[in-house]
Order: structure tokens, then C-alpha cells, then sequence
């Protein structure tokens, strides 16, 4: 199966670079134009982040997100409706939607599926779906072609990570840390050691996040995963700084994260 | 319905349930991140060995009966019967027990448990606080630390129950994001125990969360029925025709429920808290108000909106306040085993009231909403009737905010 997740990881690969992947929060702010400027600051995959009232996985800053684009009048389709403004004019740059379950649940595993195939999204993390409970919502997915990513973490012994790699696709989120979004990220040489375990199982590339703030941290995570996600931190300069302020931050990453094995 | 369970794996008494992936027919299950799965597979394990052990069983018994009072009594409510003309009231007497209400059973078998695992952390989320104190009264009895998250609205109305945490040394941390009630005190120890996973036991105080706190729960909580089912048969010779209790997350109820599912004769009701009225949508009542959903954990039925996303709860009572029900009473309820009715905050503050005048009894305002439906049922029932109600908690945490509530200055 050939998408643009699989498309935009072989490239990265061919160039010995690092990925970097911005997350954002649909809603939050003027949140369409940031979507539609992350490619050109250094992007290479975007994660939308679908508001949910009860984010038990994130840290204060993507929770205050969450609230203020509920607050707002953001919802799951309207999520939708920004990714496929996005898709009509950026045809390469994966779109990865991240959120919990009862949005989605709401909608109807399928119903989702369907519409967030049409509206141009590569990819689903849905954090409190773990692999013994996601049978349905995998089984839609792959009916219209869209990757489940699911999430390792360093409480994942190897008995369990075959659990977790078994029908995953697209890539494989390491959370370097226990803890929630946004708190202080694990070791670097723990993480590099996770991060081969993590390939080495999967075969499939590993994104590394949670608790990623700055370049030089990101680097240098960047120098053994494939990929460095970035959410809290882009989310909070969106919040100070608007668009201008998160595509700033978001250059600075990724020219740090593309420039890390040079 | 998720990946079909065979017919001849699925349970095939109500009771029996839940199947091996923790579901009570569609609900239930193991909905966390996975961060929390590792430990959810391990505490069932450790939970399937300590139930089967005898000496978990003999330290138990004996913390039940001498710390904490069981058996606790039931009750000829003699008074309220006949002011309510009709079927005979019959409490079960879960308020009397050490701290005050039917948490203890619960708090006393997981504190016991963590300590088999070796955990050196407890950490707790209250509504009420009642959860809470009766986990920082056990984890003081066992010189385990204690923090308890509650939400910075009932710590305000329940300022009682906070200054007893903190006297029994919990640390009690008030919680602000979203209303600052139940839920948020229960996102907000989630999010604890995800970060001090290698340490921590989580002592959920109802039943619900991801298996198996459901079941674990019920079934340390199944000793209010037990109890309450042999003392009936021997005080008059009979089970109840009703058995009645209150219901936020539900685990007085389903302690109370679980031994008499299969007595198909005795009627189960649970009693949700209405608040101002479902009408108003302005309530707690999951079960009247809302769809099938996940959140916390599980699937069950939860209180949302078109969007998936949760409404907060609305209820005079802090520990009915929750905007979901425990997965076992949600497949009792599509299975019409049990039936499940409200009452609203009016009501409960005159039940309060009233069984305090009448019985000497202040009850908390949570079985003060299951009276009010004792009331309309023991006319319907008759004389000939016999009701049991579970009495899950004392009301002298309510005082103050009663008071309040009354244009009474303390």
C-alpha cells in the first residue's frame, strides 16, 4: 500500500533525515491557517489533534487547548473540514489525527473512517484504544486505507510490544516518557535504545515525543529515531504568539531536527 | 458489538459476567492508554491470585470485623413506613461502618491488595470525599502515603471531609480543570498514576474504570448484599421484594445488587440523581440521559452531547455528581434486570430531612435520593411489601452544606 506516510518516510530515509512532526490543535486559535502553513516552515508530518473535554493522556497545555477550541465551537467534523481544506491544495504532506475514543465512538467507527478518508487523512492515534480493544475501529480503518498508529511506551516489555506492532502501520509513536503530554521527556540514550527495540519489532519508522520542547533536545533524538514529534510546545506558542509565533517555533525545530545527522 | 465472544466463552448467568476481555455484554473493557496497560494486565493477575488465596481472604474477614464493624445491621425503619403508608422499610446499615459509608469495603480490599504488589503510593480520586477518606484512613492504618484528588468544587462543599483527609495525613490535592467535580478529580488521577507508574496502586472508589476495577470493585462492595440477603432470610424468612440504592458510578448499588441478581423475584432499582430535573438537562442520571460511549477507562453509558464530547453532571450531591454509571449496571439495564429511576435535588434535601426527624438517622444525600423512590414504592407495593434500601452513608458531611441550603448560618 503505497500513501503518503509510507511515501514521506522513504523520502526522509533516502536523505538520511530525520522527520519532524508538528502537532496542533483543530480549533484553537485561527487553527486553519497554521495547518496551512506547517508544510513551508519544515513539517514533514502533521498531527491534528481532535479537542475532547476529558484528555486523560495530556499535560495542562494541550488540555487548555482542548477547552478553548470546544470553547470555540470546534468539533470531529469540523476537524474534518479543516483537514480537507488543507488536502486541497497540499497533496504530499501526511495528515495524522490524534484524540480519544468517544468523539470517534460517537460518529460511528465507520462513519469516521469514511469521512476522514474523503477529507485526505493518512492516520489515526487514538490514545485510549489500546490493541485489545481496537478489533472494530481497526477493521474500519482498513477499509478505507487508513493507517493505525498506535503508541509504545517505556512500561511496553518486549512480550507486549509484539502486541503493539501487530497490525500497525504507517509509523510507530514512542512516547519517551511515562507521564503525559508535555511533562519532561526520558534519557536520550534511553530513548536511542527504545527506539531501535521499537524498530526492530516493527520494522516500520519510529516518532518519538511527549515532553519535546527544545532544538538541541530535539536533535538529539532526532540522530537515532526517525521522526521528532512536537505538540505542547507549538501548541502553547500558537496560543502567545498566534500563527506567527508557532510557525517561528516551528521552523526552528524542524531546521534542527533535518540538520541533526548532518 | 467488538469481536464476537463465542457462545460457549460468554457467561451464562447475569451475575456471572464479566467475559474474559473484562466486558459486561458490550460494556466494560480495557480502554487506557497504553502507558496503563501493562499495570491493568498485572493488577487482574495479582487480583485472580489474592481472590483465590486463603490468606487474603482470613486478613480480610478480620480487618472487616474488627476495624471496620462488619456485619453492619439491617434496619426495621418502622417510623418512615408508616409515614410512607405502605410496604415495610428495611435499611441496611452500610453508614455505620468505620468512616461513615460503604467505601471502606472496597478501600480496605485494594489498600490490602497493593500491598501484596508491593506498591509503596496509594493514590485516590473523591466526589463526596467519602472515597477519599476511607482510602486515607486505610493507607494511614497501613503507613502507605496517601494523595487524593478531588475537584476543587466539592472540596469547597464538602470542607469536612477534606479536614479529615488531611488530619489522617493525605495529601489532598484540589482540582481545577473543567468543573472541578468528579470527573476531573478522575482524569487528574489518571494522569498521576501515568506518570508514577512503577510505584503507584490507583484505588478507584466505584465501579468503573478499566477492568478490573469494575468487577474488583463489586466485588469487594458484594458484602452489602451478602450480608444484607442472609439477614433478611433470617430475620423474616424472606428476600425483599425491592432492593434499592443510589447510584453515581454505582458501587453501592452493585455490592448491594450482585448477590440477589439471580433471585429473579427481587426487584433491583437504582436510584440516579436528577438534579434539578432530567427534563432540565440540568442532571446526573446517565442512564436516563445518555448514550453508549467511553470514557474513564470503559464503555457505558455517559453523558454527551452531539459531538461526543462530555456534559458535566449537575447534583446537590457531590458523590453522585459523575457523568457516566459503572459498565455492570449499564448491561443491567439493556438486559431490564435491574431498573433504574431518579430523584431530584429537591427531593433529596426532604428525605433528608424527613429520615432524620422520623428515624434518628441523618442519612448523606446520596441514599437520601433512593428514599425518595422508597417513598412511591412502598405505596405501590402495599403493605404486604418489603423494600431494602441500602443506607450507604451518614449525612454528617452534608451539615454544613444542608445548612446553607436552608438559609442556616452556622
Amino acid at each position: 500500500m503505497t500513501n503518503r506516510l509510507n511515501t514521506r518516510f522513504s523520502e526522509l530515509s533516502a536523505y538520511n533525515r530525520a522527520g519532524f512532526v508538528a502537532y496542533m490543535m483543530a480549533g484553537d486559535g485561527d487553527s486553519q491557517a497554521l495547518l496551512n502553513a506547517l508544510p513551508a516552515a519544515g513539517a514533514d508530518v502533521i498531527e491534528l489533534g481532535m479537542p475532547f473535554t476529558d484528555p486523560m493522556a495530556d499535560g495542562p497545555a494541550i488540555q487548555a487547548s482542548a477547552l478553548r477550541a470546544l470553547e470555540a465551537g470546534m468539533t470531529l467534523k469540523g476537524t474534518l473540514a479543516q483537514a480537507a481544506a488543507f488536502r486541497k491544495h497540499d497533496k504530499d504532506t501526511p495528515i495524522v489525527l490524534m484524540g480519544y475514543a468517544n468523539p470517534i465512538h460517537h460518529m460511528g467507527w465507520e462513519a469516521f473512517a469514511k469521512a476522514a478518508a474523503k477529507a485526505g487523512v493518512d492516520g489515526l492515534i487514538c490514545v485510549d484504544v489500546p490493541p485489545e480493544e481496537d478489533d472494530e475501529l481497526r477493521a474500519a480503518l482498513g477499509k478505507y486505507s487508513i493507517a493505525l498508529i498506535r503508541l509504545a511506551t517505556p512500561t511496553t516489555d518486549d512480550k507486549r510490544l509484539a502486541t503493539v506492532v501487530a497490525n500497525t502501520s504507517g509509523f510507530v509513536y514512542y512516547v519517551s516518557t511515562t507521564g503525559v503530554t508535555g511533562a519532561g521527556s526520558g534519557a536520550v540514550t534511553e530513548v536511542g535504545e527504545a527506539v531501535a527495540r521499537v524498530q526492530r519489532a516493527s520494522g516500520l519508522p519510529v516518532a518519538v515525543g511527549f515532553g519535546v520542547k527544545e532544538p538541541e533536545q530535539a536533535a538529539a533524538i532526532a540522530r537515532t529515531a526517525d521522526a521528532v514529534v512536537v505538540g505542547s510546545a507549538i501548541v502553547d506558542a500558537m496560543h502567545a504568539g498566534g500563527v506567527a509565533g508557532a510557525q517561528e517555533l516551528v521552523k526552528r525545530l524542524s531546521s534542527a531536527v533535518h540538520a541533526a545527522r548532518r | 458489538m467488538s469481536e464476537p465472544v463465542s457462545a460457549d466463552t460468554r457467561p451464562n448467568a447475569l451475575s456471572a459476567w464479566p467475559d474474559a476481555r473484562g466486558r459486561f455484554g458490550d460494556y466494560g473493557g480495557r480502554f487506557v492508554a497504553e502507558t496503563l496497560m501493562p499495570l491493568i494486565l498485572e493488577l487482574e493477575e495479582a487480583y485472580e491470585t489474592a481472590k483465590a488465596d486463603p490468606d487474603f481472604r482470613a486478613e480480610m474477614d478480620l480487618f472487616l470485623k474488627d476495624y471496620v464493624g462488619k456485619p453492619s445491621p439491617i434496619y426495621f425503619a418502622e417510623r418512615l413506613t408508616e409515614e410512607f403508608g405502605g410496604a415495610q422499610v428495611w435499611f441496611k446499615r452500610d453508614e455505620l461502618n468505620h468512616t461513615g459509608s460503604h467505601k471502606i469495603n472496597n478501600c480496605l480490599g485494594q489498600v490490602l491488595l497493593a500491598r501484596r504488589m508491593g506498591k509503596t503510593r496509594i493514590i485516590a480520586e473523591t466526589g463526596a470525599g467519602q472515597h477519599g477518606v476511607a482510602t486515607a484512613t486505610v493507607a494511614a492504618r497501613f503507613g502507605i502515603p496517601c494523595t487524593v484528588f478531588m475537584g476543587a468544587t466539592d472540596v469547597e462543599r464538602q470542607a469536612p471531609n477534606v479536614f479529615r483527609m488531611k488530619l489522617l495525613g493525605a495529601q489532598v490535592v484540589p482540582v481545577t480543570s473543567g468543573t472541578g467535580t468528579l470527573k476531573d478529580a478522575m482524569n487528574e488521577a489518571l494522569r498521576d498514576w501515568v506518570t508514577n507508574v512503577h510505584d503507584t496502586f490507583y484505588v478507584i472508589g466505584t465501579v468503573a474504570g478499566p477492568h478490573p476495577y469494575p468487577a474488583m470493585v463489586r466485588d469487594f462492595q458484594s458484602i452489602i448484599g451478602r450480608e444484607a440477603r442472609a439477614q433478611m432470610k433470617e430475620r423474616l424468612g424472606r428476600l425483599p421484594d425491592a432492593c434499592v440504592a443510589c447510584i453515581g458510578g454505582g458501587s453501592n448499588a452493585m455490592g448491594l445488587f450482585h448477590p440477589f441478581i439471580e433471585d429473579e423475584d427481587v426487584r433491583l432499582i437504582g436510584v440516579e440523581a436528577a438534579g434539578e430535573g432530567v427534563e432540565t438537562g440540568k442532571h446526573a442520571a446517565s442512564l436516563k440521559g445518555g448514550k453508549p460511549g467511553i470514557l474513564h477507562g470503559n464503555k457505558t453509558y455517559l453523558l454527551q452531547d452531539d459531538d461526543g464530547q462530555i456534559i458535566d453532571a449537575h447534583s446537590i450531591s457531590a458523590g453522585l455528581d459523575y457523568p457516566g454509571i459503572g459498565p455492570e449496571h449499564a448491561f443491567l439495564h439493556d438486559m431490564k434486570r435491574a431498573e433504574y429511576v431518579s430523584a431530584t435535588d429537591a427531593e433529596a434535601m426532604e428525605m433528608f430531612q424527613l429520615c432524620t426527624r422520623l428515624e434518628g438517622i441523618i442519612p448523606a444525600l446520596e441514599p437520601a435520593h433512593a428514599l425518595a423512590r422508597v417513598r412511591d414504592l412502598a405505596k405501590e407495593l402495599g403493605k404486604d411489601g418489603i423494600i431494602l434500601m441500602n443506607m450507604c452513608g451518614r449525612g454528617d458531611k452534608d451539615v454544613p452544606q444542608v445548612a446553607r441550603m436552608l438559609g442556616v448560618e452556622l
